[in-house]
């Protein structure tokens, strides 16, 4: 059970503060409402790069890093499709340096040009050395835009390509920063060994005197319906063919959503689960596989991926995994199997909330769902989930229409 | 009144703070193999860390280390390999195996209420591994075709390549695997490397969080009895051969858009007595983000997405390390400016204000590090293998607290010098 505080600045800025006096740290953690599902389709990449630029000095601050290591601190961020997520942890003495950081980039950037230039060339670096230089590394582009056609999940926060980061301007940094990065599209988590009157004063001297923006309304085009089966072939300088499958789940809302996340465990979580199991040991046609979701707030993909053991045929592999996709939709699964993913998930809970960055993570990520305390029911949720809820979850998942397959073949 | 953001708010400065590394409580169980214990944290799991002293150092064969650590769990007298992960994970526990050069462990995470449960198969697949043919077949299958993706990537090679130059393919530091090696495991190979090694093996144990009233009782009834410890394992002497040649570029993928590039020399392990401020000199040097390398050639050039320096710990000797991956027409360019960052630190004193900064920032960093049991227990089993007690912790700490630049400029004349940097670019 993580305790926790909440109050709301008035520029709209939600905070949370959980104390923990048994670590000398502090995690001061602000979540921006904004994804790369919120990028123009013909500027994709821009929030992931944006989050590169908050780094690049703040109105008031020419450099952010110094201070803060200055102060005994270390910081980074992450983009999703869904949210941009800017973390620091410092020696709780000195926390008020974050908050003069954090509410010095919230106020506005020093939009320098040198910064952009250099940022774009780093972020061009990162899109080669992560989906270029990589065998495989594109499977998850040629994915995206098979499985979507309309909703904005079609890309990945890399960006579409290489050319939308190549040309980002100043004034699209400008538009973007004064459209998403306000207080209230924003929210604020504080962890650690600090007191909630503290993290008020701190959280009304620094980020109060911001204004709020326009509020933004979300308003994204919803994925339709999938109807017929799609395929992809690819052919590339890799050693060894992959097959990659995916079919439409719900979104983080969606009835089905614990169970889903326990089908996945079921089919590919660890070496006891089905696919490992069945396809790799018993009847060798995999040297590895996977089956997950990216748990995204609007309706996702499920996915199964693996490698082919050398000499298998495309065909061979792709009907072995639809074999153990139809065990899981005709049969129910007995009591202990259903035990089983869910002490797992149990436990998955209980060692990612260890540390006083991961509680800040989830805080700010419930409270992104609509009420951090959704944190502390996520086990109850699990725990109620039934054989038959499996069941009927992946029926309606697993159908051929919904399905889309990338054949991705070795040249060699 | 406006609130002045131009003026940072005032600190505590880190090496002002009182940095302590806890005590382990430390018992010995029936055989004598010791465990050093850490209680602590507000989540009711436990981590079981079982060292045993059967790195690849102690392999005759390549492989073979590696291949038996893999494969404790695949098979007990009693039981499949499927039955024993389905064990442990039903109870949401996890079993992770990992074999480094001097030394292998078996690590047990779970909740602290399925201890009891999941203890006994630990002693298990310790006592009575079988390595069966079938599960060793399948592993140097799927392990030969990880090698052939593995080997599509630069940087893959280049980690490969830069040891071996720097310590020779016989040492157990600069070796690696090629298929064939694959190929030439057999059976008895693993359960003879099991035999010595584990089953009758030298053994310690670290353990740590929110311990079970049967803890102790537990882990002398399923580890404590088994014949660990009884033999002296002799310490493997092995020749450090370095490469003659300095300098290579190698081409492994034509169509490849970045190259990995590895500068590295040798460097002395944890007990020399220029580590500590060697450390420092690193962190200015490339070992954190507000680093030179990473300042110039990443947040000044836009060459790379990351660049960093390392002291590489091996238990015996060491390295000094340069590593990034960097667009192929610049490649050349970053290494100039590797070596100029290295030229800068010989001939010109770190400023008092860069040096402070970096010791501050490296003192919070380790009281962030130290921050609960795992990390706690992790550090002192560092420190243990080693050979190193809380004395090492407590110099570290004041050598970074007083080291000057003139101290750092020393160093760097003595240890950044062009001509002993192993070179490598892997396009």
């Amino acid at each position: 059970m993580i305790q926790f505080e909440k109050f709301q600045l008035d520029n709209g800025l939600k905070v949370l503060v959980h104390q923990d006096t048994s670590t000398p740290m502090a995690v001061v953690n602000v979540l921006y409402n904004v994804g790369a599902k919120d990028e123009d389709p013909g500027k994709t990449g821009f929030a992931h790069l944006f989050e590169h630029l908050m780094f690049g000095g703040s109105i008031n601050i020419p450099v952010y890093d110094e201070p803060l290591q200055r102060a005994g601190g270390e910081n980074n961020a992450y983009t999703t499709n869904d949210l941009t997520n800017y973390y620091c942890q410092i020696p709780a003495e000195n926390i008020e340096t974050a908050f003069w950081l954090e509410s010095d980039r919230m106020l506005s950037l020093a939009f320098s040009e040198k910064s952009l230039e250099v940022q774009r060339k780093v972020v061009c670096e990162e899109f080669k050395e992560h989906y270029i230089n990589k065998p495989y590394g594109d499977a998850w582009h040629k994915m995206r835009s098979l499985a979507y056609t309309k909703h904005p999940y079609k890309w990945m926060t890399i960006g579409a390509s290489l050319s939308h980061v190549e040309e980002a301007t100043m004034q699209d940094v400008k538009d973007f920063f004064f459209q998403f990065y306000r207080p209230n599209n924003a929210i604020l988590v504080v962890t650690g060994n600090v007191q909630t009157e503290q993290v008020k004063q701190l959280a009304e001297k620094w980020f109060g005197p911001i204004p709020a923006g326009v509020p933004y309304v979300r308003n994204l085009p919803k994925e339709p319906v999938q109807e017929k089966s799609r395929t992809m072939d690819v052919r590339a300088d890799v050693p060894l063919d992959m097959l990659m499958m995916t079919w439409h789940m719900g979104g983080r809302f969606d009835e089905g959503y614990h169970a889903t996340d326990l089908i996945t465990e079921v089919l590919g979580g660890g070496a006891s689960a089905r696919l490992y199991e069945q396809l790799i040991k018993v009847k060798q046609i995999f040297s590895s596989i996977d089956c997950y979701h990216f748990g995204t707030i609007d309706p996702g993909l499920l996915v199964i991926e693996g490698k082919l053991v050398k000499g298998i045929s495309m065909t061979v592999a792709e009907k072995a995994v639809l074999e153990e996709v139809e065990k899981i939709k005709n049969e129910i699964l007995d009591a202990k199997e259903v035990q089983k993913v869910i002490n797992k998930t149990e436990s998955v809970i209980c060692f990612e909330d260890i540390s006083i960055m991961n509680r800040a993570h989830s805080l700010a990520f419930y409270e992104l769902l609509g009420d951090a305390d959704l944190m502390n029911k996520e086990l109850g949720m699990y725990q109620k989930v039934t054989p038959a809820m499996i069941q009927s979850t992946a029926q309606k998942i697993f159908q051929d229409n919904n399905r889309n397959t990338l054949y991705y073949y070795s040249k060699s | 009144m406006a609130v002045d953001r131009i003026a940072a708010p005032i600190i505590k400065d880190a090496i002002d703070f009182n940095i302590q590394l806890k005590p382990y409580h430390k018992f010995t169980l029936d055989n004598g193999v010791e465990v050093y214990a850490y209680e602590g944290g507000a989540q009711e799991v436990v981590l079981v860390d079982l060292v045993f002293y059967a790195g690849n150092s102690f392999e005759q064969k390549n492989w073979v280390a590696a291949a038996t650590n893999f494969l404790l769990k695949n098979g007990t007298s009693t039981k499949t390999s499927f039955e024993i992960t389905d064990a442990f994970e039903f109870y949401g526990a996890h079993l992770n195996r990992s074999c480094t050069n001097e030394t292998a462990t078996v690590t047990l995470h779970c909740l602290s209420k399925h201890y009891q449960e999941v203890i006994p198969l630990m002693g298990e697949i310790i006592a009575e591994a079988t390595f069966p043919e079938k599960e060793i077949a399948i592993l140097k299958q799927n392990q030969i075709q990880r090698l052939l993706l593995n080997l599509k990537k630069g940087d893959f090679i280049a980690n490969r390549l830069i040891d071996e130059y720097l310590f020779g393919f016989d040492h157990p530091y600069g070796k690696y695997s090629v298929e064939q090696d694959y190929k030439n495991i057999n059976r008895e190979d693993l359960v003879t490397f099991y035999e010595q090694y584990y089953k009758q093996g030298k053994c310690v144990i670290f353990i740590a969080g929110k311990f079970p009233a049967t803890m102790e009782p537990l882990l002398n009834k399923y580890i404590g009895q088994l014949p660990l410890n009884k033999k002296e394992i002799k310490e493997q002497v092995h020749p450090i051969v370095s490469a003659t040649q300095k300098k290579y570029s190698i081409v492994n993928d034509t169509a490849s858009v970045q190259g990995s590039i590895r500068l590295a020399r040798h460097f002395p392990n944890r007990h020399h007595p220029d580590f500590p401020a060697t450390q420092v000199l690193n962190n200015i040097f490339g070992g954190f983000f507000g680093s030179r390398l990473m300042s110039n050639i990443r947040e000044d050039k836009g060459y790379t997405y990351g660049i960093h320096s390392y002291l590489q710990n091996y238990m015996h000797a060491g390295a000094w390390m340069v590593s990034t991956d960097a667009g192929k027409d610049v490649c050349k360019a970053t290494i100039e400016e590797v070596y100029k960052e290295m030229k800068i630190l010989r001939e010109t004193l770190v400023k008092e204000e860069e040096l402070k900064l970096v010791k501050n920032y490296m003192l919070g960093a380790l009281l962030g590090d130290l921050d609960g049991p795992f990390q706690i227990i992790s550090r002192w089993k560092t420190y243990l293998l080693n050979d190193l007690t809380e004395d090492y912790f407590y110099n570290t700490i004041k050598v970074v607290r007083s080291v000057t630049s003139e101290e750092l400029q020393v160093l760097a004349e003595k240890y950044l010098k062009e001509e002993d940097f192993f070179e490598l670019v892997v396009y």
